[in-house]
């Protein structure tokens, strides 16, 4: 097997194992029904890290998602309520996600301020606008998003594919084309790797960082809109710390943090990690949730450890 | 006037200034301090009172950040202080005891991510990530370790610390002098903070000089660990309660930021212990001055990202040259 593939295929390990083994102890756990729903509840959050999976290939740092999740649902369950159609709205705030996520990247190339400072006032920012738009929850009651809720993919043994999750999958095998067939996909993985040779090469590097934090912007706004539509409702506070968990899926889909490492397919499974291991808690039914935080970082560490021992992050670095 | 734009105070202190110049137009009597029952009040008492903790997070925030490391993991850490010494209070521990525990668990939480960053070689935004996402995990849990239902305590030596006062100084203004100097003295009059700004320049060089750099690496995240620690046991006795899920939420982000304002790169190499006091100093202005100025608070975030950006955008000599431009091509 390819050096480059050992690490997406000690995260699907992980997974599995993770997987059987709630099997194994729980009846009914080992199901379609169980993975339908991991893949549903955790939609918006994957959705978003497949966005920061480009901005942390590129070298970079994505912190506005949690706040971009949360206004764009607040923001969208407003427009609700004067009279726009979800789809409408969404379009809007799409839109403005990419702009947003535009001028990150401009500032953060144009003046040479690090990703984590402008992206951090980015998260100020819209957590800031979550409050003006609204300090409520508000619900959103349009009849499409009953319609949004119904759509779903059998699945054989009697789980289902819900409509959020049909979106996840298919915003990702998009996501895994841009990366892996394109040449905007290229030249992130190229600024990732080495900035300067890349600037060497010719690499458009103000152009392509525009785009990855657009792109960022987009994938982390499809995410709020999932997650509006998901909950039917808007809250001001919704995504708090989200960004974290972003970051944590792609670090377990196998990304290295330093750029240039990596591939989106691992954040697909990173992010079912982390729900699966909430999901193992839940149908623990006796453990109290501090344990889902503890165990995420329990297995966090692990993952880095073992990845780190049985693969060596220098040594793909080099090779890649 | 080039080295003026230049020095790396002028643009803090300006927006400092600014902040304070807007505060004394809008609220009159700002400035005022007075002696109530035995002590200073006054706004800018209160700023400078309210502004501790995360100056105290952000001093040993610097020195990691000077080490070219970042530690994401303190307000866990503000998390599992609080917890412990709700825990050990409620187990009849004398109170000078707790206070040495406290201090000692801010300096395992550091030595523990110390130890991922320095011996293990795990990026410092993951290694701390971890205890980042389980220390407030690991907060609830000591919680539940003595029932869990009421965390709420009274310990008059951990109040007298947190909200006495000396004289009429507040006691915890007189506490960070002592620890800001402390550090001082062991950043720039030992040899430690120039390893630790020539392990955050390039660890590799530092290394082929005769640097310890793992040792270095691994003390600095103790540092912050401990300053963390101090800045926990005043925010835990300010609320006389331990709070694990929300106690010194974004306080990291608000540590590096104070960092970031005061000039220091998160390329790491620089320690500005001064300018990073003045970085947390704006931060708590802007938001006292938020609160002031009759906003309604929901705007103190919006606020703070714009002033942040426009710090940032006149630090930057890109976008400073090119609204220089600007200026020039109007007048011509």
């Amino acid at each position: 097997m390819k050096e480059r593939y050992l690490p997406l295929a000690a995260t699907v390990t992980v997974f599995v194992a993770l997987f059987v083994t709630g099997g194994i102890f729980y009846k009914h756990f080992f199901s379609t029904l169980v993975l339908g729903h991991i893949l549903a509840d955790n939609a918006f959050i994957i959705i978003a890290a497949i966005g920061t999976t480009f901005v942390i290939l590129s070298g970079g740092i994505d912190l506005s998602i949690g706040s971009m999740i949360g206004f764009v649902g607040v923001t969208m369950a407003h427009l609700d309520s004067l009279g726009w159609h979800p789809l409408a709205s969404a379009v809007v705030l799409l839109a403005f996600g990419v702009l947003f996520g535009a001028c990150q990247g401009f500032i953060i190339d144009f003046c040479g301020i690090q990703a984590f400072i402008v992206t951090l006032a980015g998260l100020f920012m819209l957590r800031g606008a979550c409050f003006m738009v609204s300090l409520d929850s508000v619900p959103i009651r349009h009849p499409f998003v009953g319609v949004f809720a119904d759509v779903s993919i059998p699945l054989p043994d009697g789980g289902f594919l819900a409509s959020s999750a049909i979106v996840m999958l298919v915003v990702l095998v998009i996501a895994i084309v841009i990366a892996h067939f394109t040449r905007f996909g290229t030249n992130v993985y190229a600024i990732g790797g080495d900035r300067t040779s890349a600037i060497l090469m010719g690499v458009p590097i103000r152009r392509t960082t525009v785009m990855i934090y657009a792109l960022g912007g987009f994938y982390s706004a499809l995410g709020g809109v999932i997650y509006a539509l998901y909950t039917s409702s808007g809250y001001p506070l919704a995504g708090t710390g989200n960004e974290l968990n972003a970051i944590a899926a792609v670090v377990l889909g196998g990304t290295l943090l330093t750029g240039g490492v990596g591939m989106v397919a691992g954040t697909l499974f990173g992010g079912m990690i982390l729900g699966l291991i909430a999901t193992l808690i839940i149908f623990n039914g006796s453990l109290n949730g501090a344990w889902i935080m503890i165990a995420s970082g329990v297995l966090l560490f692990l993952f880095i450890v073992v990845q780190r021992s049985l693969v060596g992050s220098f040594n793909i670095r080099r090779s890649a | 006037m080039r080295a003026l734009t230049g020095h790396r105070a002028t643009w803090p202190l300006l927006a400092l200034v600014v902040i304070l110049i807007v505060d004394g137009i809008i609220a009159p009597g700002f400035f005022a301090i007075r002696i109530v029952e035995g002590r200073l009040f006054g706004t800018p008492i209160d700023i400078l009172y309210r502004a501790m903790p995360i100056a105290l997070i952000a001093l040993g925030m610097a020195v990691v950040i000077g080490s070219k490391g970042i530690d994401l993991s303190v307000g866990s850490i503000v998390a599992v202080v609080g917890a412990t010494i709700a825990w050990r209070i409620k187990a009849g521990d004398p109170h000078f005891v707790i206070l040495l525990t406290a201090l000692a668990v801010g300096i395992l939480c550091g030595m523990w991510n110390g130890f991922l960053v320095a011996v293990l070689n795990i990026q410092p935004i993951i290694a701390t990530l971890i205890l980042m996402v389980s220390g407030r995990g690991i907060g609830l849990m000591i919680n539940l370790i003595y029932g869990g239902t009421d965390p709420s305590f009274e310990s008059p030596l951990l109040q007298g610390l947190s909200v006495g006062s000396i004289g009429y100084v507040p006691t915890r203004l007189i506490l960070f002098a002592g620890l800001f100097v402390a550090l001082w003295l062991l950043i720039r009059r030992t040899a430690l903070g120039l390893f630790i700004e020539s392990v955050g320049g390039n660890a590799a060089a530092a290394n082929l000089a005769g640097i310890n750099a793992r040792l270095i690496t691994f003390s600095v995240y103790v540092i912050s660990g401990l300053c963390t620690a101090w800045a926990g046991i005043i925010l835990t006795a300010d609320v006389h309660t331990s709070d694990p899920v929300s106690v010194a939420l974004f306080s990291e982000l608000d540590a590096i930021l104070a960092v970031v304002i005061g000039g220091g790169s998160l390329a790491g190499g620089r320690i500005y212990l001064g300018m990073t006091l003045l970085g947390a100093l704006v931060i708590q202005t802007l938001a006292t001055s938020i609160l002031m100025s009759g906003l309604p608070p929901e705007y103190n975030l919006l606020v703070k990202a714009v002033v942040v950006l426009f710090v940032l955008l006149l630090q930057s000599n890109n976008a400073r040259d090119a609204v220089f431009t600007l200026f020039r091509r109007r007048k011509g």
